[in-house]
């Protein structure tokens, strides 16, 4: 279980996480919607300890990473895989050393037990015979399930997605969408996923948190979010230009 | 006056929380330097790309300065029928200074801005964040190759554009000022003690540190899409520069006091 407490974080002055209470549950897929640059990508990235809170804690089985050090976080990082928005693909890797980059770098496997495996993660999210192609070679949507098929290579327990669908045609958007149901039936791993599509959420989603100025507003089942009579929430997920959220604003100097 | 007195606090913040961000990459290079692996495959490719692929351009600058430096002070001996000094002039000059300045600002300017892009590519498009996530510190996988690499690179280009400045002004002196051979290598050779050229690589090693943490902070550092990299690309060169610079003269008044 993943309990993330009170968490807070700045950037200049600018309040991007505010006293965050979010409870993840161990196999479920919570989806955590919100405006862009609302701070999801942040909160991703705290859950993972890539960030440090300026306050809050977050408790992974009870331990609380924001206190562990560098070689405690690499340990517990094996755990976790995550998909970039953009793939985060290394440019100068082909796709077997960047699907196999774990193994080469953690593993004492040889290199036919790293072909094996890449290959494997490759056939899981669709590809075959593209393992000496660099990241430059490859479309969006391939480069997308190349940064899947690296994230699940050392069988991680957590897996985390930061916008999976975006950047992607609608096609392939659902195509990812049922990897990451597939994937998550197969590993049977707990997912955090990032996104402000809701096609993608309502279809990936055990649970859908929204994040609002800093604090997550509402929690609940797809159909609970769905129906939910929260001006700010039914906002976002009918996508009305007018309303709570954007309130005060004028977006007339835009048309 | 009040808003002089804030610009010059905010600058002066600034230029604090610049070096102590690349003290801390230096502290963490160091720290990750003898930790296993040593990415030996990694080290190899960064000493051919900094080193093996410099040498044209080494060599260039380096075999035109000779010349230049032959050419301008015959200008001036001959006035006194001095020019069979002229090999010694271009051998001191080129071992304590040039050959180790010259050398650093064109691997900072070549080496350090291709560092700088790659790495600050890397950040804005996440693979930063991606090597950590995959349990590898960034330091250790992207800093220390090249830092190994140019700290022997930069020494052995140093040596290299020495040799290549002393042709160039043997190439003026014996071919144009009709100076004999072997005067001219007799006038290279004994006035030269190993102390030019270790005063010279002294500042060669420390150019290479300069050159390659400048380079990689300010790539680690990069934000703002294509434009931050263009933007950290070029302080990463004008920032080395001033280094470069500063540092020269530093250990150039340095050696001359010892030398006293």
């Amino acid at each position: 279980m993943i309990e993330i407490i009170n968490l807070c974080k700045s950037f200049d002055g600018h309040k991007v996480l505010d006293h965050l209470n979010l409870n993840i549950n161990t196999g479920e897929t919570t989806v955590i919607i919100g405006r862009s640059g609302c701070g999801k990508s942040v909160l991703l990235k705290h859950i993972i300890g890539i960030m440090r809170p300026d306050a809050g804690q977050i408790l992974i089985d009870g331990k609380d990473i924001t206190r562990m050090d560098e070689k405690e976080l690499h340990g517990l990082r094996m755990k976790f895989g995550m998909l970039f928005q953009g793939a985060a693909l290394f440019d100068s890797l082909n796709v077997l050393e960047n699907v196999g980059f774990g193994m080469i770098e953690h593993m004492n496997s040889s290199d036919e037990e790293i072909k094996k495996r890449v290959k494997e993660c490759l056939a899981l999210v669709g590809l075959k015979s593209i393992e000496e192609k660099k990241p430059a070679e490859l479309s969006g949507g391939m480069r997308k399930r190349v940064g899947l098929a690296r994230a699940i290579c050392l069988r991680p327990q957590i897996m985390l997605y930061d916008e999976p669908t975006t950047g992607v045609d609608p096609i392939m958007g659902d195509a990812i969408n049922d990897l990451i149901i597939e994937l998550h039936n197969k590993l049977k791993v707990t997912s955090i996923a990032v996104t402000h599509d809701m096609t993608s959420a309502y279809k990936i989603a055990d649970r859908i948190a929204m994040l609002y100025n800093g604090k997550i507003i509402a929690v609940g089942a797809s159909d609970e979010i769905k129906n939910t009579k929260d001006p700010i929430v039914r906002q976002f997920i009918t996508g009305a230009g007018k309303g709570p959220i954007t309130e005060g604003i004028d977006f007339e100097h835009l048309i | 006056m009040k808003r002089f007195l804030e610009m010059l606090g905010r600058r002066f913040m600034e230029f604090i929380r610049y070096a102590g961000g690349v003290s801390i990459l230096m502290g963490q290079t160091l720290f990750w330097i003898p930790i296993p692996p040593l990415r030996r495959r990694q080290i190899l490719e960064q000493m051919a790309k900094i080193g093996v692929d410099s040498l044209p351009i080494v060599f260039l600058i380096s075999l035109f300065t000779g010349m230049v430096l032959a050419l301008q002070s015959a200008y001036q001996m001959q006035r006194f029928s001095a020019e069979m000094y002229i090999a010694s002039l271009v051998a001191f000059s080129m071992t304590r200074e040039l050959g180790p300045v010259l050398t650093a600002l064109i691997v900072a300017g070549r080496v350090g801005a291709s560092i700088t892009a790659e790495l600050g590519t890397m950040k804005v498009t996440e693979q930063i964040d991606a090597l950590e996530t995959l349990a590898t510190n960034p330091v250790k996988y992207l800093v220390t190759p090249r830092f190994i690499a140019l700290l022997i690179m930069l020494p052995l280009l140093t040596i290299y554009s020495d040799v290549m400045g002393i042709l160039g002004g043997y190439v003026i002196g014996v071919y144009k000022l009709n100076i004999s051979h072997a005067m001219y290598m007799k006038n290279t050779w004994d006035p030269l003690r190993y102390k030019d050229l270790f005063t010279g690589l002294i500042k060669s090693f420390f150019f290479a540190v300069i050159v390659c943490i400048v380079a990689c902070y300010e790539g680690m550092t990069a934000e703002g899409g294509a434009e931050g990299v263009g933007r950290s690309t070029t302080a990463s060169v004008v920032v080395s520069f001033i280094l470069i610079i500063a540092s020269d003269c530093f250990f150039t008044a340095l050696f001359y006091f010892v030398a006293k």
